[in-house]
């Protein structure tokens, strides 16, 4: 890494396995291997979309770097400031927000909307008429006509209203990175339009940072600068958003894209990309966890993790496919370059 | 589409359904008609609330009985759904229309195995043997294209993944050879690259074995991917209904503008995406005339006074474009490209 790269965040080497238990000593017979040596930075001002399916560890990504679960290995960088040693994980915490796909669960239904917002600073020392009155700049901020809303509970609101309100909450400790894990997701169509306009016009006039989780590849195609897929709880792919979207590297994350219907009844979609499910996260397959379904898997897919290295293209574009890396035994790869790595520093 | 011209197979005329509750009525369906033809494809599109379920679940009568009102005719393949009783109604349920659920789980039997809830579906209807019946649930397996199927008809639910799961509930489905094949949101719980292949395996059945499908979704892509003919339903009615071309290429109700100019899809970075101002309206509380009215940007004191009637302006391959909007006016004497309409 060079030296003065402005990265608000960066992360080392994350791992985190859950212990399937059974048994009456609730012994850990396995593990789930949910977040596996994964590393990647994110700059200030900008937007990382992070992809992948159903239990390839999105979400157990963006808790760790709250802390709201524990690493079991790894390092996490706020400002260059290591996480547990230079920058306690409250203060953390108060830079760092995040706001998930259920918008009901997140708000405690016996509070007014105003309260629940002003609760967070409430708790860090500020005077309640204070933290009222912020609430009610905020709640105007996301939408919401203070005076209509403020007295509102959670129940009497819609889904899209309660999520711009868990966005104002999030807002109240003035934070500068926003995880957003599936939070349009349970939105209707229409709904997330108005509030994925919100996003952008918050993240414009209040500077912020997102870390932005979805299954949903064309929502996140439109609102990030870089994109990190993950499978099976490693990186298979991280780099610009029109590289990965126009040029994809792994063959999974272009089995991913072919898979999304083509919105064109003339251009339908006539085979699937990929065959079978994501493979199990307890024992997943040795080598590249894609090998399994990867229509180019060969011997050394098998034997050896492929690591995530530089792609030829967009600068900042990585990926972890043994095709893509020069003599690693792949017939495809390119043969190696003597004379070391002529590979560009970043 | 030749189809379209055969008789109908489904016939629903003037729909309406409503759940009767303590405190409020609530108007889920309002009057939705439409026919269906032998092996065709329709597609309900439409956001959260909008009717989809609540109308496939009536036209195989899986309404809670005591709070729900119907009204209307439904008829399929002759049989006068609202006025069967509940034996004739257990003969229609799987020989002519079966279902496909969004969550397989809670569809399938927990205690029983795959095999053993195809050969039940099947034993229901026909009278034959426990060897045939699971000879015969083996080869539905294999039909929806379930890897070592034979190992899978011993397999409990839970031992399989989503996406096999969700083929074995299509398998149970096709058990006893339905006419037509309703199939509510049944990729939408599934991850991306399995929901593709059983949406393929789908349109590939349906085509296969010349079935009728019903096939609701709030999804426009995955509607694109498989109707004939999509019909975009809000608050309870079909606000607009054609060919699958012109409804997503040539929309012409404003709520189907709306939404596909907030599908986003393709749209450029930067660029603010286009919104429906609001929500939709509370179903125990319509508003006179078009639904959409308060939402709508283009609506004028007529929308407010009566539901718009429905408009056919056009078509493709015989299938009439019908939309309910009063700025909608009728094609005919424009171009003369209109089609006799089915209602
Ligand atoms: N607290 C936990 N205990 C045990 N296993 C867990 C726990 N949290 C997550 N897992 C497992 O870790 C894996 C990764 O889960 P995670 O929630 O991060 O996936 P995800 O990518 O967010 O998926 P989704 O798209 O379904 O939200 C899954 O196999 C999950 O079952
Ligand atoms: N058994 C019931 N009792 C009372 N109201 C009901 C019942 N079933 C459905 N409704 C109401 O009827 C309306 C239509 O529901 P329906 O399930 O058809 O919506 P949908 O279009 O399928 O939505 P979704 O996309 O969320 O599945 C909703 O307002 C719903 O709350
Ligand atoms: S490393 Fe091998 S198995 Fe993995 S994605 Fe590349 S070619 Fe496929
Ligand atoms: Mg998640
Ligand atoms: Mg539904």
């Amino acid at each position: 890494m060079t030296a003065a790269a402005p990265h608000i965040l960066s992360v080392q080497r994350l791992q985190k396995y859950f212990p399937v238990r059974s048994g009456l000593l609730g012994r850990a017979s396995a593990w789930v291997q949910a977040v596996d040596d994964v590393s990647f930075e994110i700059a200030a001002g900008e937007t990382l979309g992070v992809v992948g399916e159903s239990g390839c560890g999105k979400s157990t990504t963006g808790r760790l770097l709250m802390r709201l679960i524990e690493p079991d290995a790894g390092q996490i960088r706020f400002e260059g400031k290591l996480v547990g040693r230079d920058l306690k994980v409250s203060d953390l915490r108060r830079s760092m927000q995040m706001v998930f796909q259920d918008s009901y669960a997140s708000l405690n239904p016996r509070l007014a909307v105003a309260d629940s917002i002003a609760f967070g600073p409430q708790t860090h020392g500020m005077p309640r008429e204070r933290a009222i009155g912020r609430a009610r700049e905020l709640l105007g901020m996301v939408g919401l006509e203070p005076s209509q809303f403020e007295r509102r509970y959670p129940h009497e609101l819609s889904g899209g209203q309660r999520q711009r309100v868990n966005f104002a909450r999030a807002l109240a400790l003035d934070p500068k990175l926003i995880i957003l894990d599936e939070a349009v997701s349970a939105l209707d169509k229409s709904v997330e339009a108005q509030v994925l306009n919100l996003l952008v016009e918050l993240k414009k006039n209040l500077g912020l940072t997102y870390l932005f989780i979805s299954h949903d590849l064309n929502v996140v195609q439109y609102v990030s600068d870089r994109v990190l897929v993950m499978y099976l709880g490693k990186v298979a792919e991280v780099g610009p958003v029109d590289a990965i979207y126009g040029a994809p590297q792994h063959p999974y994350t272009r089995a991913l894209l072919d898979s999304r219907p083509s919105m064109d009844p003339e251009i339908r979609v006539e085979h699937p990309p990929l065959t079978g499910d994501p493979p199990n996260p307890i024992n997943p397959p040795s080598g590249c966890r894609f090998r399994t379904r990867c229509p180019h898997a060969e011997a050394v897919c098998q034997t050896q993790e492929p690591d995530l290295r530089p792609a030829h293209g967009a600068p900042g574009h990585l990926v972890a496919c043994h095709m893509r890396r020069a003599g690693s035994g792949h017939s495809q790869a390119a043969p190696l370059v003597r004379f070391g790595d002529r590979e560009p520093s970043r | 589409m030749s189809q379209a011209s055969s008789a109908p197979l489904v016939e629903v005329d003037d729909l309406c359904v409503r759940f009767v509750g303590p405190d409020a009525t609530v108007s889920a369906v309002n009057g939705v008609s439409f026919a269906l033809a032998p092996g065709e494809v329709l597609g309900i599109l439409g956001e959260s609330g909008s009717g989809k379920s609540v109308t496939l679940r009536a036209l195989m009568r899986l309404l809670p009985h005591r709070k729900t009102r119907m009204d209307g005719r439904i008829t399929i393949a002759g049989h006068d759904i609202l006025r069967l009783d509940a034996q004739a109604l257990a003969r229609v349920r799987g020989p002519v229309v079966a279902m496909v659920f969004q969550e397989p789980m809670t569809a399938l039997d927990p205690v029983f195995t795959i095999g053993q809830q195809i050969a039940e579906a099947i034993r229901t209807h026909e009278s034959i043997d426990g060897v045939a019946a699971r000879r015969r649930a083996l080869e539905l397996l294999e039909l929806v294209q379930i890897p070592s199927a034979a190992r899978r008809l011993d397999a409990y639910p839970h031992q399989l993944s989503g996406g096999l799961r969700q083929r074995a509930m299509i398998a149970i489905a096709l058990a006893c050879r339905p006419s037509v094949l309703l199939a509510d949101e049944p990729t939408t719980a599934l991850d991306a690259t399995v929901q593709i292949q059983i949406l393929l395996l789908l349109r590939t059945l349906q085509r296969e074995l010349g079935m009728a499908m019903i096939f609701v979704t709030h999804d426009l892509g995955v509607a694109a991917e498989v109707s004939h003919r999509v019909a975009v339903m809000y608050a309870g009615r079909f606000v607009e209904t054609g060919h699958v071309n012109d409804v997503v290429k040539r929309p012409s109700h404003p709520y189907t503008q709306g939404l596909l100019g907030s599908t986003v899809h393709g749209v450029a970075k930067g660029t603010k995406l286009s919104t429906i101002p609001g929500a939709p309206p509370n179903l125990a509380r319509l508003p006179e005339g078009c639904s959409f009215a308060p939402r709508c940007g283009y609506a004028q004191q007529a929308c407010r006074v009566a539901v718009p009637a429905q408009v056919e302006e056009g078509g493709t391959s015989g299938v009439p474009h019908l939309t309910r909007c009063v700025r909608v006016q009728a094609s005919s004497a424009a171009c003369g490209t209109t089609v006799p309409t089915t209602a």
